[in-house]
């Protein structure tokens, strides 16, 4: 699969747009667009500044302080990390989990898919999809559809609340839990903490449906703009159970090429580097992963996370979710599942499995068990992979006989999606952008298209005041033609062109 | 049920530099052991959060901030829309406006409590320059604690 628009022919005649940072995900991104002089697009690049260097803040410090370390990655998803670098953890340690221990996991991750998906669809999606894609900025937002739709909204927020609540019951805190440890966890639920989740959980099922059908519905009223949107084909990757149902938890690596036949299927992952490798590119500091026996990144790149997960399973293993799947799947002929907005409606069908599986695990018994941990054979190696919100989350760690971590290597999930990202604003560029004056509208058809992926960047600094946008239109000679801000205010403006020497 | 009538809010990442300001102030404070304040820190602000504003008598936000002067910025808040709703992290502003839409009715009063930070990298202490305005900060707070 060549990439049309990666790298054009003679860069230094266009002219280059640049948005930094991309507003409404996390961290800096920056996309920048190189226009030829009738301003059609000729060269589309995704930037993201990754945080590289956690890895090797890792390095030097005891295994069983990992799993509550990296919960500093990330200020949306730390849960994921806490569970992925636990697994890699219980291989440290040879333990194989007791089902109090497992499910409390599952209970932990649940959770966090219900609160992450809530918060993504609700509060940062919402806005384009219910009031359009160029709709005036100072309404396309969360207050604009707390507004219109004030239900709707406040069932967003509590979806969200009620999956931190789960968090912070299995985790032991609200934030940076310490619940899920090397070998196990340290606690169970009391049976009054069972008693107040499951008070709430029929009304999570019952949002988390309204919620499918939300998204359902606003595919079948813009059945031809999002079909269409930014869509590609691409290989893809997940896990899935050894019976090949939808698990989020654990399983093996499933992965299909683009034309859906298998290219592996229940792989081990804690071999991984035998079926994925990372590519550098140039002009990007986040690694592109691809898969080996495709020989190169330009060919054997893949996408993660909701569509995949949903489309590549063969069933979802909760009634609810896994009919919502079969209708999804069957759509206009299974259009919508190769489209990128199918990620919103793919993520509130996994939203759904969420509050099915934590209402199944509040049913039983063993959540509230005292057998949390378990020990074995000590080992110098572990790898832990979950499904997490936004895709595949790998954490590989090796352990020296002091149990200091000596490296640690983590493939997070945007990064397994960095050239489908690239890939879908490169037909959203064309579609859209191709030819026409720039607006902030049309910038933001762009950052529709990267909001899809969810893509995190974390981005846990946040000092205030710190997240304009710019746009730049700079000519053959570097010379600045256009420019275009908006500020943390959401002002946008034209300020003066600075004076060419 | 019941809640305690003061709210401190910090927020911030605690393992890069000065952005642990926020949590540390609220740590410093929930040290003292006060009766009627209730203390709590998250990496960012978020839209549940309009819902640790019910019942309140007075709400204080804690953030690091890099444009604040030294030692810190002291504001009283009006909720707002900005676009702060369209990023993963909101500002107290926007929470309070969500708590408006939610409930009709405007929260109890805010203030935020600026504390300027100099360097924000991962795995960094806290600067010798952010330590002092913490400290400067608390001095104030405890004055603000029994205002009133």
């Amino acid at each position: 699969m060549p990439f049309e628009l990666e790298t054009a022919a003679h860069p230094e005649k266009l002219k280059r747009v640049a948005i930094e940072p991309v507003s409404r995900v996390e961290g800096h991104g920056k996309v920048t667009l190189l226009l030829d002089d009738d301003n059609h697009v000729m060269q589309v690049r995704l930037h993201i500044v990754e945080f590289r260097g956690f890895e090797k803040f890792i390095e030097g410090r005891p295994y069983w302080e990992v799993p509550v370390m990296v919960q500093r990655l990330c200020g949306i998803c730390p849960v994921s990390h806490h569970l992925a670098a636990s697994k890699a953890m219980d291989q440290i340690v040879g333990a194989t989990l007791t089902p109090t221990a497992e499910k409390i996991r599952r209970l932990m991750h649940y959770g966090q898919i219900l609160q992450s998906h809530a918060l993504h669809f609700f509060h940062l999606s919402s806005p384009d999809l219910l009031f359009g894609f160029g709709a005036d900025v100072a309404t396309r937002n969360i207050v604009g559809v707390v507004a219109a739709a004030p239900e709707i909204a406040r069932q967003g927020v509590l979806l969200r609340k009620y999956g931190q609540e789960v968090i912070r019951m299995t985790a032991g805190k609200r934030v940076h839990g310490t619940g899920s440890i090397p070998g196990g966890v340290n606690k169970s639920l009391s049976a009054e903490e069972r008693a107040t989740l499951l008070k709430d959980i029929y009304q999570m099922v019952a949002w988390s449906r309204s919620a499918v059908e939300i998204i359902k519905g606003l595919f079948q009223k813009n059945l031809a703009t999002y079909n269409a949107f930014g869509r590609f084909s691409a290989h893809t990757m997940g896990l899935v159970r050894a019976d090949g149902a939808m698990d989020l938890y654990h399983g093996g690596l499933r992965a299909r090429r683009a034309d859906g036949t298998t290219l592996f299927d229940h792989y081990d992952y804690t071999h991984y580097w035998d079926v994925i490798l990372e590519d550098v590119k140039s002009w990007s500091y986040m690694k592109f992963p691809y898969f080996r026996e495709m020989g190169n990144s330009d060919e054997g790149w893949y996408r993660v996370g909701p569509l995949t997960r949903v489309t590549q399973c063969d069933f979802i293993p909760t009634p609810l979710a896994d009919k919502e799947r079969e209708e999804f799947l069957a759509f206009d002929n299974g259009s919508a599942t190769g489209a990128t907005l199918g990620y919103h409606w793919a993520r509130m069908i996994e939203m759904l499995h969420a509050a099915e599986s934590i209402k199944d695990l509040l049913h039983d018994d063993d959540i509230v068990g005292t057998d949390l941990v378990a020990t074995g054979q000590r080992c110098d190696r572990g790898v832990g992979v979950i499904e997490a919100p936004r895709g595949t989350l790998i954490h590989h760690y090796r352990v020296d006989d002091n149990d200091q971590v000596i490296r640690a290597n983590l493939i997070v999930s945007t990064t397994h999606n960095n050239q489908a990202m690239n890939e879908a604003i490169r037909v959203v560029a064309r579609q859209y952008l191709d030819g026409q004056e720039l607006t902030e509208g049309l910038l933001n058809h762009i950052e529709v298209a990267i909001r899809c992926f969810d893509p995190c960047l974390s981005c846990a600094t946040h000092a205030l005041g710190r997240m304009p946008l710019e746009v730049e239109i700079v000519g053959a000679g570097g010379t600045v033609l256009d420019r275009m801000t908006r500020d943390s205010h959401g002002v946008c403006q034209r300020p003066g062109l600075p004076e060419q020497p | 049920m019941s809640v305690a009538p003061i709210l401190i809010f910090g927020w911030g990442n605690p393992s890069r530099g000065d952005d642990a300001l926020g949590p540390l102030f609220v740590e410093r404070i929930e040290a003292l052991g006060l009766a009627g304040v209730e203390c709590q820190t998250d990496f960012q602000l978020q839209v549940e959060h309009a819902l640790d504003l019910e019942n309140r008598h007075r709400i204080l936000f804690v953030d690091a901030s890099i444009e604040a002067p030294a030692p810190f910025a002291v504001t009283a808040l009006e909720a707002s829309r900005d676009a702060s709703f369209s990023t993963h992290a909101m500002t107290p502003e926007a929470v309070m406006q969500v708590y408006v839409e939610l409930h009709d009715e405007p929260p109890a009063p805010c203030t935020l409590l600026a504390i300027c930070g100099e360097r924000f990298e991962l795995g960094e202490p806290l600067s010798p320059g952010a330590a002092a305005h913490l400290d400067a900060a608390l001095a104030w707070a405890r004055q603000w604690l029994v205002a009133p």
